[in-house]
């Protein structure tokens, strides 16, 4: 596949990720994958990419890259300035770059992770079903690693001509805010029942994020959540899913992510998937509150989000812009003002 | 199999949600071989007639986690399958599971503690590893890293604990002892079991095209091998 770019820095911590590496935990093998969902299909989808496609995930700040052939690229997710040479570009849009020309993704000013994606999608090798990058295990991405400066990545093939998909914009009101305080929406379980009080006090307190925070987990700092007495301090180890909620001995909750396959400590509660691109976009220092929801709002939250989804890609397939869509979208029947707010916060 | 343990198996599955895609099905409250066993049947009459919408199927020690599309499962329906499968699963059971044997080079550089081991269990390090080898291991699940296999049977003579300040850096395919629990290092990694040995194998290689040597369920012999075999064996491997 031809060569697109050419990383010349590298930022904070960048790898290639897709929509995760399904099947293998059984193994020993995480999901991993873009952890803001949200905004990776995005910026496929301004793309005309399958949202699935290979994507950069950039964390705190952005790389610099000298592009070798012509492409489409677009950037979504946290607020990182983008420049094209020396002209500013908007994020949440698509762009078209030509050999020779340098784009530099700045510091994330809002939010904590931005993606990048290219026409055709990002192509590194597929290891067991997915491009996902799973560090730990050196498999997936580019060579198993964040990049380093120099390395180059190239585009896969792409059938529809890719003009189409130049200078699209999601509209702001798509768009998510990224505050400095954000509200989980957790079901309780698989081990509520080891908590009393300590249950009410996790979803009615506050807690902060403290620097150990990465693609395997956050640790919060808050008030100490004791599990009951008569329970004990660690359970017997079982696998463990992104947004489960685990309180060790200490009390001090983590909430494990995409690249962790066990857990011995029992979990409160776990953070629907949708709201895991929160956490995506959440910083060190930031506040979180958790709010109780059922399996059933979690299931009809889902449901909205891929109703939504899939209006923006058909809309892509047409000739109508994103500003036509904006006014369907608030006649549309089918959105209520919860999936709205939905939107904004995530 | 040990009779006075069976009352620990659960009568009916336990089902505890995991979010609005996750279920974890609980078989007891204890860890035990027949548990297990029962566990990786069930997970094999599920695979036979597979639901839509599952993703993952995930077998642990005393339970397993479903992973599923929660627009497309039926979750009533879904238990309802489940407790059919947990009443047939008696019959599943594989009595005969699958013998990995793994190569090990003990002692020297490549098991730097096994006199430490030797020594806090009053035993000569022949002794050491001729327990060690002359077991029958159940793999009760992988986890943790990709291919690391949670080790049921380790010999009460060879309980020793773990290292007080853990190694930056073990080298894959590391053979070690903690507490009660032996195992092996697929990947490098850092960690505090006490290393007694080492396999010329990759347990785990993403790039082969299975890349796990050992899944959950299997049942795995340590070999004791030379110096010289290792490394032949090694090669011949890469």
């Amino acid at each position: 596949m031809p060569a697109a770019f050419k990383i010349s820095r590298p930022g904070a911590y960048s790898t290639v990720q897709d929509l995760g590496r399904f099947g293998y935990q059984r193994y020993g093998v995480p999901p991993s994958g873009a952890l803001d969902r949200f905004a990776a299909q995005t910026v496929n989808v301004l793309l005309g990419n399958h949202e699935n496609c290979a994507v950069l995930e950039m964390t705190m700040s952005g790389p610099v890259l000298e592009i070798l052939a012509p492409c489409t690229l677009a950037v979504t997710g946290a607020a990182m300035p983008i420049t094209l040479n020396a002209t500013i570009v908007k994020n949440w849009s698509s762009f078209p770059v030509v050999k020779g020309d340098v784009v530099t993704i700045g510091h994330a000013e809002a939010g904590c992770r931005a993606y990048l994606g290219i026409n055709g999608g990002i192509d590194v090798p597929v290891i067991m079903g997915s491009r996902s990058c799973y560090t730990d295990g050196r498999l997936g991405g580019h060579e198993g690693r964040p990049l380093v400066a120099g390395d180059i990545l190239a585009s896969c093939e792409q059938q529809i001509d890719r003009d189409t998909f130049e200078n699209r914009v999601i509209p702001v009101a798509y768009r998510p805010t990224y505050s400095s305080h954000w509200e989980l929406r957790a079901i309780p379980g698989p081990q509520d029942d080891y908590f009393d009080q300590g249950l009410e006090l996790f979803f009615s307190q506050q807690f902060t994020i403290t620097p150990q925070a990465n693609r395997m987990g956050y640790r919060l700092k808050g008030p100490t959540i004791e599990r009951k007495k008569t329970m004990p301090a660690s359970i017997i180890s079982e696998p463990s899913l992104p947004g489960g909620v685990q309180i060790p001995e200490g009390g001090d909750p983590i909430i494990l992510l995409s690249e962790q396959t066990v857990g011995g400590y029992a979990k409160i509660a776990t953070v629907i998937r949708d709201d895991i691109a929160k956490i995506a976009q959440a910083m060190p220092g930031d506040t979180i509150r958790f709010r109780k929801v059922s399996i059933e709002e979690a299931r009809d939250i889902e449901r909205k989000n891929k109703e939504l989804l899939s209006l923006l890609k058909d809309e892509y397939s047409g000739e109508q812009s994103f500003a036509v869509l904006g006014k369907q979208y608030y006649k549309s029947e089918i959105f209520n003002e919860k999936i709205m707010n939905f939107l904004r916060q995530i | 199999m040990d009779k006075e343990k069976q009352h620990t198996i659960f009568s009916q599955p336990v089902f505890r949600h995991v979010g609005e895609r996750g279920l974890l099905v609980e078989f007891s409250a204890e860890i035990d071989l027949e548990t297990n066993q029962k566990i990786h049947a069930f997970c094999r009459l599920l695979e036979d007639d597979l639901p839509e919408g599952i993703v993952e199927i995930i077998p642990s020690y005393r339970s397993l986690v479903l992973v599923y599309e929660p627009l497309v499962v039926d979750m009533p329906k879904l238990q309802e399958k489940l407790v059919i499968l947990y009443g047939d699963v008696e019959s599943a059971i594989d009595l005969n599971a699958e013998i990995v044997e793994i190569p090990v080079c003990y002692g020297g550089e490549f098991g730097e503690d096994l006199e430490y081991v030797a020594t806090h269990n009053g035993l000569s390090v022949d002794q050491v590893i001729s327990i060690h080898s002359g077991t029958l291991y159940p793999v009760y699940m992988i986890g943790f890293t990709p291919g690391f296999p949670y080790l049921g049977g380790l010999s009460e003579k060879l309980h020793t604990p773990r290292l007080a300040t853990p190694r930056t850096l073990v080298p894959a395919g590391s053979v070690g002892i903690a507490n009660n629990q032996t195992g092996i290092y697929p990947i490098d990694s850092p960690g505090g079991w006490q290393l007694i040995g080492r396999c010329p194998y990759k347990l785990f290689d993403p790039l082969r095209s299975n890349p796990f040597l050992v899944k959950a369920g299997d049942q795995l012999r340590f070999i004791p091998v030379s110096r010289q075999d290792f490394f032949a064996l090694q090669t011949e491997t890469t």
